[in-house]
């Protein structure tokens, strides 16, 4: 009994020190989020849009569910699909994360869109993010701000050659 | 019988050709042609009817007409300000492509028009370009006029549902760079996803086709 209750600690300690160790990177429960970033907003824009890579490397699927920000009133999931040279957004509830799965959120494709902006975003600032998955609970990521129509996360130099998207 | 039913089977697949017929014709009335990309080499059969005459206001309060800059390339890009994603891709886009012309840019008149002129006052438009190249002129005007310079460019604009409190919407909107040349005729559309040196590229290759046509 007393031996369990030991496990139970440790468990725990290990869980803490994960999560501690891991605090750069932002992952809880196999669900690991890379790269964030958001875009610097042009002049009195109210919304903004905010990019980065979900995986889920553990076993069971997971999905998230909502997403929260200090800077916004809400964060949205769009998904922006190019139809017959369409640019159609579409607000999706929520975002399955499947074992193994990486989800891409990225300029002309899905984004986190930004509601009610309470302050523009500036180049170089960061804030914070709250993601809400269903299993792995909440995660909370650093997004840093690049320029304004900047293609990709970081390379934030040069005017020539950051807004320039590679394909 | 036998007789009967061939007549039944023939009657019904008549009604279904029909309805087919009905539903084709329709959707030409409610889809906008699809806009053929052109591949690098641009070959061109006939000229499709986009564009034509508009009277939009600049953000200085300025009238605006599709011969105010009659003698310069129009490059028009349509979008709004509340699009976080699609309409900065572009913008920026535009703007490096312009950097890159160097002084070619010269002949040319950069246009933003707004499609949501509901949320898109001349001061919101104004404010937003100061993000991008100065030389990119923000469009809006009245519902009225908006709506004809869609219908006149042949654009498909569709707004979204508005989420639960109903005051934030996204617009879905062609996604096309329009350019058009210095005597107002439709020349051709670049995808606003293309990067700013694919812009630059193209607009220099039809600037000297143009040369050399004349």
């Amino acid at each position: 009994m007393r031996y369990s209750a030991n496990a139970i600690v440790a468990v725990f300690l290990v869980l803490a020190l994960g999560v501690e160790v891991h605090a750069q990177t932002s992952a809880a429960g196999g669900v690991v989020i890379e790269q964030p970033w958001a875009r610097a907003t042009p002049g009195g824009a109210k919304t903004g849009a905010a990019y980065m890579t979900v995986k889920n490397s553990g076993v069971s699927p997971d999905r998230l569910v909502s997403a929260t920000t200090s800077v916004a009133d809400k964060v949205q999931f769009h998904e922006e699909r190019g139809e017959n040279g369409v640019s159609r957004m579409q607000e999706v509830a929520s975002v399955n994360a499947e074992p193994g799965a990486q989800i891409v959120f990225k300029p002309g494709g899905m984004h986190m869109m930004m509601v009610g902006l309470k302050q523009p975003l500036k180049e170089g600032q960061t804030f914070q993010m709250t993601l809400q998955f269903e299993k792995a609970g909440s995660i909370a990521v650093a997004v840093p701000v690049g320029k304004v129509g900047a293609m990709e996360h970081g390379n934030m130099g040069s005017k020539e050659h950051d807004h320039t998207m590679k394909k | 019988m036998n007789d009967k039913l061939y007549w039944a089977i023939a009657g019904l697949s008549a009604l279904i050709l029909a309805a087919f017929c009905v539903a084709a014709g329709l959707s030409f009335l409610f889809y906008p042609e699809p806009i053929a990309i052109e591949p690098q080499g641009i070959t061109r059969l006939g000229t499709p009817a986009i564009g034509g005459p508009f009277t939009l206001v600049a953000t200085d309060g300025q009238t605006v007409t599709d011969r105010t800059y009659r003698g310069k390339w129009l490059l028009i890009y349509f979008g709004y300000t509340s699009c976080p994603d699609a309409c900065p891709t572009a913008l920026n886009s535009m703007s490096v492509a312009l950097e890159q012309l160097g002084s070619r840019a010269d002949e040319l008149q950069p246009l933003f028009v707004t499609i949501d002129p509901q949320r898109d006052s001349r001061d919101v438009v104004a404010n937003y370009l100061t993000s991008f190249d100065s030389r990119i002129v923000g469009l809006t005007g009245s519902g009225d006029q908006i709506a004809s310079m869609i219908k006149t460019y042949r654009l498909y604009v569709s707004r979204e549902k508005p989420d639960s409190d109903g005051k934030d919407y996204s617009v879905s909107h062609s996604s096309f760079l329009y350019l058009m040349d210095p005597q107002g005729a439709f020349v051709s559309a670049i995808h606003s996803e293309a990067t700013g040196d694919e812009i630059a590229t193209r607009l220099r290759k039809e600037m000297a086709m143009a040369r050399a046509d004349r």
